[in-house]
């Protein structure tokens, strides 16, 4: 995983709420057996209609999407974090995530920021007043900062914040546990299922 | 203090506990299909790890499948190499797969369960959202990403953060006609999309306790549409009589050893919950969706909403996108909504009991001129079994079309697709804009409504139907 100390970036204001998983990636992308390439399928339908936010030309370049609440919602394709990565994002900021996308978001990289409605609102407005607005999202002091804001502190897992800061993966700290796993499984009652077929 | 059900059974699969640290989890049963795994083992090969207990681990093919000539090679070259790649994957690292064809195969939700896999007390998980189906057993059972997926299969366990309980009790009995799905539908209405969010939701009261296993699927299916980690109902003997014989239910000794421990796990009198809804089973209705989140639906007997009755600005807009996205207007009744299509399939409601119930209402009638219904069980045995029952023959004399087991247009991965504004009554699990083909509009239902709806060609509930019958029957 790609470590995330601090970004600095431009946004793309993104006023709606409850954007599903389905929206970030529609279903038909989900072919696709690699981690990347996702980028044209980003927000596919929304992009076909030129007023929609990341068509508009003062957003262009963009790497902090601010969007409203219950974001990531729906299904648990991981694929919409490969696709807001792809497309360039580092971060995504709102007031509420669903956790399985909050969840896949944190173990690629992308670190997901939760703010105050309020705060995001003062970013909306910052932004839409000048796009060129460059916002800091800082993991190392917790916070977000930018020119014309006062400084949003944010909460982070502090076991998470340790990975990002890292990069580290989660796999390899796992199997570093392989005794505790081994005693685990040596302790399970007999009565527990296999998918083993009988025959 | 007493525990809850989804306490205990988090205790009972703790690896390893440090303060500053997730649990780390051990994984009873691991569920795999082809849209989130191929990256998954991909991770494994480029670090050269195996699947750590394939004796836990079972894949199905399912959200890709074509529904129709499933003899004949996938036309789309896409899906097929998705396919084929599960495959070639789950030979290499030694996986049991049911592929396409097989008497196992069908949707992953659905197939868990009818072998006996998904038992009470068990973790479960699967890179889908709709891994909360299992918890209808008891089960802790949750959906994840593809990067858990490739954990699980390397390490058997998952770091996990803490979560909180939420009981929602339903008293009183459902009145007639009225199924799991209205409820399940009528508590995201209540609690929202994000309501759930960070909660395990245990399912209690009367009402739940009378509901089969498969009804009670098909409310836990639906907890992740209101955010939730999970959500669970305490294993009974509904539960064990369900289990008993299935091919991977514990046998002899076992099976006594383990309704033993099962019976422990109900959430003790003590027990604190976090949260708690009521909901009186006795005012629920037939329940429909106007909207474009499954937490926008109302009683079929209301009228389309107008989004400026929403007080909170965000639900205000959120409404607003979705009546013009929708094609609806503001004080409409719901009832006068016509459909151009019907679905009966996904891990929702794609089991035998929902054929049934759909094809009670369509027997000796027609479907409406102008509407195409789509009949896909849930998999290959509640297909045979319907076909036993003559279930097949009841949905084509009415017009309907009975196609093969998969996802199908649950999520339009395969074939299976709304055209641009098309709408449908549909019995799957999300009305997201274009989840079932672009541009199409999903109105979420139980099978009985979308059976009706599929006759009358609107929004309607069995009981609107009093005389159709009669005359399809002349």
């Amino acid at each position: 995983m790609e470590k995330f100390t601090t970004h600095t970036g431009r946004v793309v204001p993104l006023r709606r709420s409850n954007v599903d998983t389905d929206q970030i990636i529609p279903a038909h992308w989900l072919k696709k057996v690699t981690r990347s390439g996702f980028e044209d399928g980003l927000f596919e339908a929304w992009r076909k209609d030129d007023s929609f936010v990341l068509n508009q030309p003062q957003y262009a370049g963009a790497s902090i999407l601010v969007a409203g609440p219950e974001f990531g919602t729906g299904s648990s394709r991981e694929h919409a974090v490969w696709a807001l990565e792809n497309y360039g994002f580092r971060a995504v900021i709102s007031s509420r995530f669903a956790d399985i996308f909050r969840g896949n978001s944190l173990k690629n990289g992308l670190l997901t920021v939760i703010l105050p409605q309020e705060a995001v609102e003062r970013i909306w407005a910052l932004v839409e007043a000048d796009p060129t607005a460059e916002v800091t999202v800082d993991l190392e002091a917790r916070e977000v900062r930018a020119e014309g804001l006062d400084s949003v502190p944010f909460e982070l897992d502090e076991n998470v914040r340790w990975r990002l800061l890292n990069g580290l993966d989660d796999i390899s700290i796992t199997l570093q546990q392989e005794s505790e796993i081994s005693e685990f499984e040596a302790n399970r009652p007999a009565f527990k299922p296999t998918t083993v077929q009988a025959g | 203090m007493g525990r809850t059900l989804a306490e205990k059974v988090w205790d009972d699969h703790v690896v390893r506990h440090a303060e500053g640290e997730p649990d780390l989890l051990f994984i009873d049963l691991h569920l795999l299909h082809e849209v989130t795994s191929p990256q998954a083992f991909d991770g494994l090969r480029l670090a050269g790890r195996k699947v750590r207990r394939t004796d836990l681990t079972i894949a199905t093919e399912d959200h890709n499948t074509p529904t129709l000539d499933i003899d004949k090679p996938i036309a789309d070259p896409v899906s097929r190499l998705q396919l084929e790649t599960l495959r070639a994957n789950c030979a290499e690292f030694g996986v049991r797969l049911h592929s396409l064809g097989d008497a196992e195969q069908g949707v992953v939700h659905v197939v868990g369960p009818q072998l006996g896999l998904t038992q009470p007390g068990t973790t479960v998980v699967c890179g889908d959202s709709h891994t909360s189906t299992h918890g209808a057993f008891g089960a802790l059972a949750f959906g994840i990403g593809t990067s858990q997926v490739e954990h699980v299969l390397a390490t058997q366990t998952l770091p996990l953060a803490p979560f909180r309980t939420m009981a929602i009790t339903v008293e009183g009995e459902l009145p007639d006609g009225v199924t799991a799905k209205d409820l399940i539908l009528a508590i995201i209405a209540k609690i929202g999309t994000g309501g759930g969010q960070g909660y395990v939701l245990e399912y209690r009261g009367s009402a739940i306790r009378g509901l089969s296993m498969e009804a009670r699927m098909t409310i836990c299916n639906m907890s992740i549409e209101a955010g939730a980690r999970a959500g669970m109902i305490a294993p009974d003997e509904t539960t064990f009589a369900y289990l008993e014989g299935r091919d991977h239910a514990p046998k002899g000794e076992d099976w006594d050893a383990a309704v033993a421990y099962w019976k422990t796990l109900a959430t003790d009198e003590d027990a604190v919950y976090d949260a708690e809804v009521f909901i009186d089973a006795s005012t629920l209705s037939p329940f429909v969706t106007w909207g474009t989140n499954p937490g926008q639906g109302a009683p079929l007997g209301a009228d389309v909403p107008d989004p400026a009755s929403f007080e909170d600005p965000q639900e205000r807009a959120s409404a607003e996108n979705a009546l013009r996205y929708m094609g609806l207007t503001a004080g409409t009744p719901l009832r006068e909504v016509s459909v151009d299509a019907v679905f009966v399939g996904s891990c929702t409601n794609g089991r035998i009991e929902d054929l049934r119930a759909a094809a009670a209402v369509v027997e000796g009638r027609k479907v409406a001129d102008g509407v195409r219904m789509l009949v896909v069980p849930g998999s290959v045995r509640v297909a045979l079994q319907a076909v036993a029952e003559g279930l097949d023959k009841v949905f084509t004399a009415a017009g309907a079309e009975w196609r093969h087991a998969g996802c199908s247009m649950c999520l339009g991965m395969n074939p299976d697709q709304l055209a641009p504004g098309e709408r449908c009554a549909s019995t799957s699990n999300r009305n997201f804009e274009g989840r079932q083909g672009k541009g199409g509009r999903t109105h979420l239902v139980s099978p009985q409504v979308a059976a009706a709806t599929a006759v009358l060609g609107h929004l309607a509930s069995p009981a609107d139907l009093s005389d159709a019958r009669e005359t399809a029957e002349v």
